[in-house]
């Protein structure tokens, strides 16, 4: 297995494949069509290269520990400002999770529907294309409109249009406390209307989160608060107040609770050790409770309703039943028969699938990295 | 300025052109008469100019792309059009060309409070999309100096920032779906109401194309609620070093502010000539806003200028009122104005490390003494986009082309200190030929091979974002291999 440890010798790796590559970080999150081909791993590129506190900015090699990145970030009391997901325990994988495995499956969690995707801190990227060829875009500075955005482009992609081999972001300061406003026993629709009120008030809510199983035999509502303390403990007092009456409220301040309840949310945990396939549905959040309905099994909400994670019996086709509606749906959790036989992306309409498929002939045109990961 | 030969083909063509457009087109929609098309000679960039063919204002998505498929079949380039007020030269016409404005489609065509989007067509302006839906008290946050005038169309073309970039990001972060017609009229959507894509976030890649990849007709933006209140505070010292150190400090603080814009000597000595917002005479001048409640004003502003006090400013002033703070920041907002009362100027766009500051500064300054042209700086400091603003005099002869020079100059320092060529304008014709300063040949082909893909014949925009002699080396290339 090729493994190696710098850009001139990925470029080589590519260059000289004679036959599909299978692009791994840490191996962590197989999603996607399984694909053969011989394993190519960035695991051997580590190390940060850059952290500027001052200047909010982090640049790393692709291999590095995602859990190396937060550390450093955290030792300044910073972060990503994403979230980012952790989802062996989800998808039963060991290993340890790389901050380019991150960017190629644009791995965002609650805090995305506040502080942006991971595509939305990503600054900059180096990667080496199917030619073989070392290309850079973005770079280390967070206002940069020069040339087309391929780092966008890059987020996401899984590793079909080029081996990342350096990844550069925007971070953001960690906080002093945090907070969890919890709402009891609203149905789904009572609980997205509640999130978007809250969403649509100055209170500079983090995180918004329905679990209709809920606790105890009844459903739990979600709204997380992070700042400074006195600021944090205000906007809980201030949003217990906007959503008085529509349910009973408690408040959550105890920060390693509130810490391990996000973590929870973030890494679908009511599904760990759950039989079926899990599946996530991104639509507006009004229109979340309406497609959970309709894919049927179980639901939770993140994102103020706007993503939904269901968990279906295994093999069901979800497409199917959700027939046309105005999102994506990807398949996160299922056997490898199921991925194979299903696509796990969501189906694009044929002028935007004309567009992908130009891009992935022009950046891979041997057909080399992933192919058919993506369908 | 280069540019490339108009197509005799196209120009010879004209009336069957103007004709076809005509046909497709409400009467008054489609100008080709030579002193009206002279209206779409040149953007705010207005050093360069040349009049197109033809101009065209369609009314709809449906409008947009009839003209884009006559122009695709005819061979016609096409300059997409906001409202032209592109520093970069984005849409700079060539003689062959029709420009596409977006003037008439300024419909707001979904409010959705609940769901925090609201969906316009593209020749809104950025700042009444706020307008649309500030009853409510919610604001569309990109805020580009130029928003009184600037248009989504172009803001998405150039993935337009603003002064409060560093809380609330850019237009890409702000950009939820586009309607988007590509240049043989296809017409596609990306995105929508939801967050993220299904396949390859084409939406992010369209974002900042600078209508080179499709005509974007209608846009989703997300939309926020206002925050509480906001207040600044205004800090003076005798040193850039300082004051680019007291920056890093307060950010490093775990503070984050909406705004924090900082002027040099010259800059503050322009603006208090001109607008008397009562600045102090000192080397460097900070703003920094911060928004919440009146307490959490208040504890955030505790924070700063205890950090801002341990550096010894010359002047320490925290707002205390709305009167207080329009004053503030009356001089930061009359900045270009002041300037312009002084001279003409170009201004610039360069991002640099936050860390860089007092060294490019200090640059720029002996750049300044070596061209014997004065230079003043304003910028968005939390995020290291500079602006600076240099003096020349149009009426004097090469004083145009040393101001080009010494701009070029201070770009490719920008560069050099691990920055880039521009922050928020855009690269369009102004800095196409040192796109080479940042970009090696591989990484600019990799982009070109993008526009490959969306307009294959190489008709939208022409002649824009990358170096004549690179995009007709690759074209030539392609068209090889093809062969």
């Amino acid at each position: 297995m090729p493994s190696p440890v710098d850009e001139r010798e990925v470029s080589d790796a590519v260059a000289g494949a004679e036959g599909p590559l299978r692009i791994v970080g840490g191996g962590t999150r197989p999603v996607g069509r399984p694909v053969a081909g011989k394993v190519l791993s960035a695991k051997g590129l580590s190390g940060i290269e850059l952290y500027e506190p001052g200047a909010l900015t982090i640049v790393a090699k692709a291999g590095t520990p995602l859990a190396e990145i937060e550390a450093a970030l955290a030792s300044a009391n910073q972060r990503l400002p994403f979230e980012p997901s952790d989802m062996r325990r989800l998808l039963g994988r060991s290993g340890e999770p790389t901050i380019g495995g991150v960017v190629a499956a644009n791995a965002s969690g609650p805090r995305r529907i506040q502080a942006g995707a991971c595509r939305d801190s990503l600054i900059g990227v180096r990667f080496v294309d199917g030619r073989g060829t070392v290309l850079k875009n973005g770079g280390r500075v967070m206002k940069n409109v020069t040339g087309y955005d391929l780092v966008k482009l890059m987020a996401g992609s899984y590793g079909t249009l080029g081996v990342l081999t350096e990844v550069a972001f925007k971070v953001l300061p960690g906080v002093e406390a945090q907070a969890c406003v919890m709402i009891h026993g609203l149905s789904d629709v009572a609980a997205v209307a509640a999130m978007s009120k809250a969403f649509g008030s100055p209170f500079e809510v983090s995180g918004a989160a329905h679990s209709p199983a809920g606790e105890a035999g009844q459903s739990v509502t979600k709204l997380r608060l992070e700042g400074f303390a006195d600021s944090v403990a205000y906007r809980a007092g201030k949003l217990r107040e906007l959503l008085a009456g529509i349910g009973e409220i408690t408040i959550e301040d105890d920060p390693d609770r509130v810490k391990a309840m996000w973590r929870d949310l973030r890494d679908v945990a009511p599904f760990h050790r759950r039989e079926g396939d899990v599946w996530r549905i991104s639509v507006k959040p009004s229109d979340g409770p309406a497609i959970a309905a309709r894919a049927g099994g179980e639901a939770l909400y993140d994102w103020g309703g706007g993503l939904v994670w269901v968990l279906v019996p295994a093999g069901t086709d979800l497409r199917a039943r959700l027939g046309a509606f105005a999102g994506h749906a990807t398949l996160i959790r299922a056997s490898e028969e199921t991925r194979g036989r299903m696509s796990v992306f969501h189906p694009e309409p044929a002028p935007v699938a004309a567009l992908s498929e130009g891009l992935r002939r022009q950046f891979d045109p041997k057909g080399i990295l992933n192919p058919g990961v993506m369908g | 300025m280069q540019m490339p030969e108009p197509n005799s083909g196209v120009l010879s063509n004209k009336a069957r052109i103007v004709a076809r457009l005509r046909g497709v087109l409400a009467k008054d929609a489609v100008i080709d008469a030579p002193e009206e098309t002279r209206a779409y000679e040149c953007d705010a960039l207005t050093a360069y100019r040349c009049p197109p063919l033809a101009a065209v204002l369609p009314a709809s998505t449906e409008e947009v792309a009839a003209v884009l498929k006559i122009c695709h079949e005819e061979g016609v380039p096409v300059v997409p059009r906001g409202a032209g007020t592109s520093l970069a030269g984005g849409a700079l016409p060539t003689a062959d060309s029709v420009i596409l404005g977006v003037a008439r489609m300024t419909e707001v065509l979904d409010t959705d409070y609940a769901n925090r989007v609201i969906r316009v067509q593209t020749g809104r302006t950025n700042l009444s999309v706020t307008g649309a839906v500030e009853e409510e008290d919610f604001f569309y946050a990109p805020d580009p100096s130029s928003q009184l005038a600037c248009a989504i169309a172009g803001n998405i073309a150039m993935n337009s920032g603003g002064a409060h970039c560093l809380k609330y990001g850019v237009t890409t972060n702000n950009l939820l779906g586009v309607t988007m017609v590509l240049m043989d009229g296809t017409v596609v959507e990306l995105g929508g109401a939801h967050l993220d894509n299904a396949g390859y976030d084409l939406l992010g890649l369209v974002c900042g194309s600078e209508g080179q990849l499709g005509v974007v007709t209608e846009a989703t933006l997300r939309i926020l609620r206002k925050p509480e209140g906001a207040r600044p505070v205004l800090i003076g010292y005798d040193s850039n070093e300082v004051a680019g150190q007291c920056v890093s400090d307060i950010i490093k603080a775990g503070v984050l502010p909406v705004a924090i814009e900082f002027m040099d000597r010259p800059c503050i000595r322009a603006t208090e000539a001109f607008a008397h917002a009562g600045y102090p005479d000192c080397e460097a001048l900070l703003i920094v806003e911060v928004e919440g409640s009146e307490s959490e004003i208040d504890a955030q502003l505790g924070v700063i200028t205890q950090i801002a006090r341990k550096h010894d400013p010359v002047e320490l002033r925290e707002s205390r009122s709305a009167e207080e703070s329009a004053k503030i920041w009356l001089g930061r907002k009359s900045a270009f104005g002041a300037m312009g009362q002084i001279n003409d100027y170009m201004c610039l766009d360069g991002t640099i490390p936050v860390s860089e500051l007092p060294y490019v500064l200090r640059r720029i300054g002996e750049m300044s003494k070596d061209y014997g042209l004065g230079v003043g700086n304003v910028f968005h400091a939390g995020d290291g986009n500079m602006h600076p603003l240099i003096l020349f005099d149009a009426n004097k002869s090469g004083d145009l082309e040393k101001c080009e020079a010494f701009g070029a100059d201070i770009l490719k320092l920008c560069v050099e200190v691990g920055g880039c060529l521009t922050g928020e304008h855009g690269v369009g014709i102004e800095k196409r030929d040192l796109m080479g300063t940042q970009f090696s040949d591989a990484d600019m082909a990799a982009q070109m091979r993008v526009k490959d893909v969306f307009d294959p014949e190489w008709l939208l925009n022409p002649a824009k974002v990358f170096p004549l002699s690179a995009s007709q080396a690759h074209r030539d290339a392609e068209r090889d291999v093809a062969a």
